[in-house]
């Protein structure tokens, strides 16, 4: 497991919501390495998604230094993060975060368009179990398939790391389980580094490692000797 | 078909009604240009191509009786390209079945060949045989009037005989476009009437063989009308030769290059407004429009595309719209012009129509509109796209308010709640609600500017015919005549009062500016052709000086006090110079006026009339007008009322078309803005909204949160509107106001009340939509979809 894919040193994050000044991330040191599957447990505001957000691109730190193998993401500007996201990363948000005026085949297709090495939107659709029914708008479908057609979506580019935000946080515990396991059919078929914030503690059975998260620091790192089967979860 | 543009022509499905109250306002702006422009070159062109192909002279003069010999001296003058000598006399008409006396200006045609100049464009028969005096081609307009075909007969008085004629042909003429008969200040065709005969018929009348009393020159490019007029004068000067003068003072072509200057002012008013409101509330709503897509816009971000692909399919979104906005506008703005320079056609009896294409319109309407669609959206994805993508997929932090008042005021004793948050969210955003109802305040604006036209018109008439000129009707002499005329006239049955009016020629001038006008005598005491001063009195005609057309003042740039010359153009034709004692205030023509005794002394003659105004006792008026058909020193009478009823018919559809027209488009942007302010706000504040319709309120105390602000603002915005169209109309009236025609700027208070009542319906009819939507608001997938 030396085959680090992100290293964060002293990363600090601090924002203004309103009139309050939050300190999200205070110096965070952390390691991921590759093919493992992560998952970020912590209250609310307690910094799992703020990172999440770092590791992908999708915003910036304060002070710190974060890298994505030996590329330094914190000193990228916006255009050389597009690109890095682009390239590496897939997201997987609560809300699914689909275009509502396209359906699941072109929501995927809108990725493939702009990737180097994609795999067909069809195919991507076919790992998550929904190839019958990729020709349906977001608002044909339940929210389980919705959230299927984002992680289509996310690893149709082959990215390296997979970014989950509360990708169950939305669903009853049937469709949950079922996202949960095409993250991990991803992981077992592709390789890909998966991390996943949940706020339920009964996901954290299939991870390799978990980061129980509070106040903007990393409490405890709980490493997974085996881990279970989606199918075998509960909650 | 790349994913993107899927979305795309999906976003624009969905959206449609956005879209297309969006694409009318365009459409609104655009079709205006292209309205109003087109249509105006089309009637220049018409012009200039009637006037080409009809060889409409440059000059004219008239004179007493000179010899033909003189056409070639005529000819030779520096700058003449063609002459045309010819007889021209007025003439009593007497019509069957039709009581009221109408004039006739008689003209001699050639005995071969077409006239040299001013050709006619026969409509219908023929032109009369060499010879027959009984023949007679006249105008169309008269024509219609009095339902005349080639067959029908009217009588003449020619030369002081009654001679019967009959109607060979139907014409239309350069010089007649709008045909005025003399003593008329507007066109009345059953009343006055141009007739065409056989020229050896009317020398022989009126005794004028191998002469002639009129001519016609048309000048060389370039060619010094000045000049030409200055040696036309001095070689008809012996025969009786009255100031030759160009087309600017011939009364067709005056009358009608106001009308087209009325038309082009409005075009050069109106259409820009419009464009420019138009263009700046698409700006305004697409900017909001884009701002609601932040959610999509960070996700596309997050999924890696960049900026520039993001800002082009947003700008792809409004240039899709700005065209279908512009398509819709090009059409209906063609199709418009095509139908207004129809009417006018009409209106004008041009042979013919001349429909111009104007490419450069559609490029300038088109490009302004597409800017500001651009532009509007730029303005937008400049802030979303500067936003990190984890920033900009949340939706936005919510707004700080302010306390409007401190918090120890207790308002909510005074204001519900939902007003409360009207209140405080119309703050919050101060630059969007005063845009919104700058907006609104336009809309009223440019109804109140499309209304306005009516009432000014209204005022004109009020002032000149019932403040001014009151009498009933002008009777006019072939030859100027001794005083007692006077009593003749007021002896005929029907009439009721008689004064007299002698009217001289004259060119009067000041440093480099000169002009010929008429300065007419009137008795001390008259009281029916009464002078109106700036404050709409009457005043007395001091007893000395001369009183001077207001404009014509302004034009001779003199004031009270100072003097003017002024050249006799009649009897001893002497130059004399005169103080201005007196300012008139008309709306029609420039003139001078002076006590009849002065005017008298001036001329060095026994006091003359010219005419005769009267006033009539309306039960008898067909006695009277029977005792004047049989008067030949009656060379017309001049029915002001009559014509002004007539005229303002005529003009009442001209009117009443083209504000009719560009109401309807400043509805459909008042509309396009109010509908598209209700749907943008409900996107927007879908969230809250759900929310209080899940906390219990009705869906109408939802759609009165959501309104209310729209209407506060809809109201705030009249009265802005109101002044911003009192101005833009005092813009218009200004630059409208010439030597022919004036006029004062009068808004009545019901043009303000239904420039308001239109927009605020609009904004009604949009309400009434929006509804529609909240009733949808589907709450509990608002409430879920974000945390």
């Amino acid at each position: 497991m030396a085959d680090t894919v992100f290293t964060a040193r002293a990363l600090t994050k601090t924002y203004i919501s309103g009139e309050t000044q939050v300190l999200a991330l205070r110096a965070l040191d952390l390691e991921i390495f590759a093919g493992e599957v992560v998952v970020l447990l912590g209250p609310s505001g307690s910094g799992k998604s703020t990172l999440l957000n770092i590791m992908g691109g999708l915003d910036h730190a304060t002070s710190g230094q974060l890298f994505f193998r030996d590329q330094e993401l914190t000193n990228l500007d916006d255009w050389g993060l597009t690109a890095y996201r682009r390239q590496h990363v897939g997201f997987v948000f609560q809300f699914y975060n689909l275009i509502p005026s396209l359906t699941a085949y072109e929501n995927v297709a809108l990725v493939t368009e702009i990737s180097d090495h994609p795999m067909r939107p069809d195919e991507a659709l076919a790992l998550v179990g929904l190839e019958p029914r990729m020709h349906h708008f977001p608002a044909q479908l339940s929210g389980g398939e919705q959230q299927r057609v984002a992680i289509a979506r996310a690893i149709v580019k082959r990215p390296e790391v997979l970014l989950c935000d509360e990708p169950t946080g939305a669903l009853d515990s049937k469709t949950g389980i079922r996202v949960i396991e095409a993250l991990l059919g991803i992981n077992a078929q592709l390789g890909t580094t998966v991390l996943i914030i949940t706020h339920n503690a009964s996901i954290q059975d299939v991870a390799d490692r978990v980061l129980f998260f509070a106040d903007g620091q990393i409490s405890r790192i709980q490493k997974n000797e085996a881990r279970r089967a989606a199918a075998e979860l509960v909650w | 078909m790349r994913t993107l543009d899927i979305k795309l022509f999906r976003d624009l499905v969905r959206l449609w009604a956005q879209a297309l109250a969006i694409a009318l306002v365009i459409a609104g702006g655009v079709s205006t240009v292209v309205l109003a422009v087109g249509s105006l070159r089309s009637l220049e062109e018409t012009r200039a191509a009637y006037y080409e192909r009809y060889r409409f002279a440059d000059v004219f003069a008239t004179a007493r009786r000179a010899p033909r010999t003189l056409v070639d001296q005529i000819a030779e003058i520096p700058g003449v390209a063609g002459v045309d000598a010819r007889i021209v006399k007025l003439a009593l008409l007497d019509i069957p079945n039709y009581s009221e006396p109408a004039t006739g200006q008689v003209i001699s045609l050639p005995e071969i060949g077409e006239p040299a100049l001013n050709r006619l464009y026969m409509r219908e028969g023929r032109t009369p045989e060499p010879g027959r005096a009984d023949e007679a081609v006249v105008n169309e307009g008269f024509a219609k009037a009095h339902g005349f075909t080639p067959g029908s007969r009217f009588s003449a008085i020619l030369n002081g005989r009654k001679r019967e004629l009959v109607v060979v042909g139907i014409a239309l003429s350069p010089e007649f476009i709008y045909a005025v008969g003399p003593g008329d200040i507007m066109p009345d065709d059953r009343r006055f009437g141009v007739i065409w005969m056989s020229e050896r018929a009317l020398a022989s009348v009126y005794d004028l063989d191998d002469a002639f009393s009129s001519v016609a020159v048309k000048l060389l490019l370039g060619a010094s009308e000045r000049d030409v007029i200055m040696r036309l004068d001095a070689i008809l000067d012996r025969y009786g030769g009255r100031a030759a003068y160009g087309r600017k003072d011939q009364t067709s072509h005056a009358w009608l290059d106001h009308e087209l200057d009325m038309l082009s002012n409005m075009s050069r008013t109106l259409p820009p407004i419009f464009l420019l409101v138009s263009a700046f509330l698409v700006n305004l709503t697409l900017t909001r429009l884009v701002a609601l897509e932040r959610e999509q816009i960070g996700l596309m971000k997050a999924l890696g595309y960049r900026n520039a692909s993001i800002v082009t399919h947003y700008l792809k979104f409004v240039i899709v719209i700005a065209t279908i906005g512009i398509v819709i506008g090009a059409a209906t703005g063609t199709w418009l012009g095509i139908w207004i320079t129809n009417l006018f056609g009409a209106f004008f009896h041009f042979p013919f129509l001349v429909f111009t294409k104007s490419p450069d319109l559609y490029v300038v309407a088109a490009a302004l509109s597409l800017i500001a669609a651009a532009i509007g959206a730029l303005r937008a994805l400049r802030e979303v796209v500067r936003l990190a993508p984890a920033v900009a997929m949340q939706p936005p932090a919510p707004p700080r308010f302010r306390r409007l008042v401190p918090a120890n005021v207790a308002l909510d004793k005074f204001v519900s709640q939902p007003t409360m948050m009207m209140l405080r969210n119309t703050m919050r955003h101060p630059v969007r609600s005063s845009f919104t109802m700058l907006g609104m305040a336009l809309a009223t604006a440019i109804l109140v500017v499309s209304l306005f036209t009516r009432d000014t018109m209204e005022g004109l008439i009020d002032v000149t015919f019932f403040l001014a000129d009151r009498q009933d009707g002008t009777v006019s002499f072939v030859e100027k005549r001794p005083q007692d005329v006077v009593m003749q006239i007021a002896r005929l049955p029907g009439v009721l009062a008689a004064e007299p009016s002698r009217e001289v020629p004259v060119r009067i001038r000041s440093g480099t500016i000169e002009r010929r006008i008429v300065i007419g005598g009137r008795p001390l005491n008259a009281d029916l052709n009464r002078i109106i001063d700036a404050d709409l009195r009457p005043v007395l005609l001091p007893d000395t000086g001369l009183a001077l057309s207001s404009m014509l003042a302004q034009v001779l740039e003199v004031e009270l006090g100072q003097s003017v010359e002024i050249d006799l153009l009649e009897g001893t034709q002497r130059t004399v110079s005169l103080p201005v004692t007196a300012l008139i205030e008309d709306y029609f023509g420039i003139r001078g006026m002076m006590d009849a005794d002065a005017l008298a002394r001036l001329m060095r003659e026994a006091p003359t009339v010219n005419s005769v105004n009267v006033s009539l006792d309306g039960s008898a008026r067909d006695m009277f007008y029977a005792a004047i058909k049989g008067m030949p020193v009656v060379s017309g009478l001049a029915l002001q009322r009559v014509s002004l009823a007539n005229f303002r018919e005529a003009i009442a559809l001209l009117i009443t078309t083209m504000a009719g027209i560009y109401t309807g488009l400043a509805a459909v942007i008042a509309f396009g803005v109010v509908y598209n302010s209700a749907r943008i706000s409900l996107s927007e504040r879908a969230r809250e909204l759900a929310s209080l319709r899940v906390l219990g309120f009705t869906r109408g105390e939802v759609l009165r949160i959501l309104l209310l602000e729209l209407a506060v603002l809809t109201l705030l915005a009249q009265p802005p509107g109101w002044v911003m169209g009192y101005g833009l109309a005092w813009i218009m009236q200004t630059n409208l106001a010439g030597e022919l025609m004036r006029v004062r700027l009068v808004v009545e208070q019901p043009t303000y009340v239904f420039a308001s009542a239109i927009v605020i319906a609009a904004a009604v009819l949009s309400a009434l939509v929006v509804r529609r939507r909240i009733n949808k608001l589907d709450l509990v997938s608002v409430l879920k979809t974000r945390d």
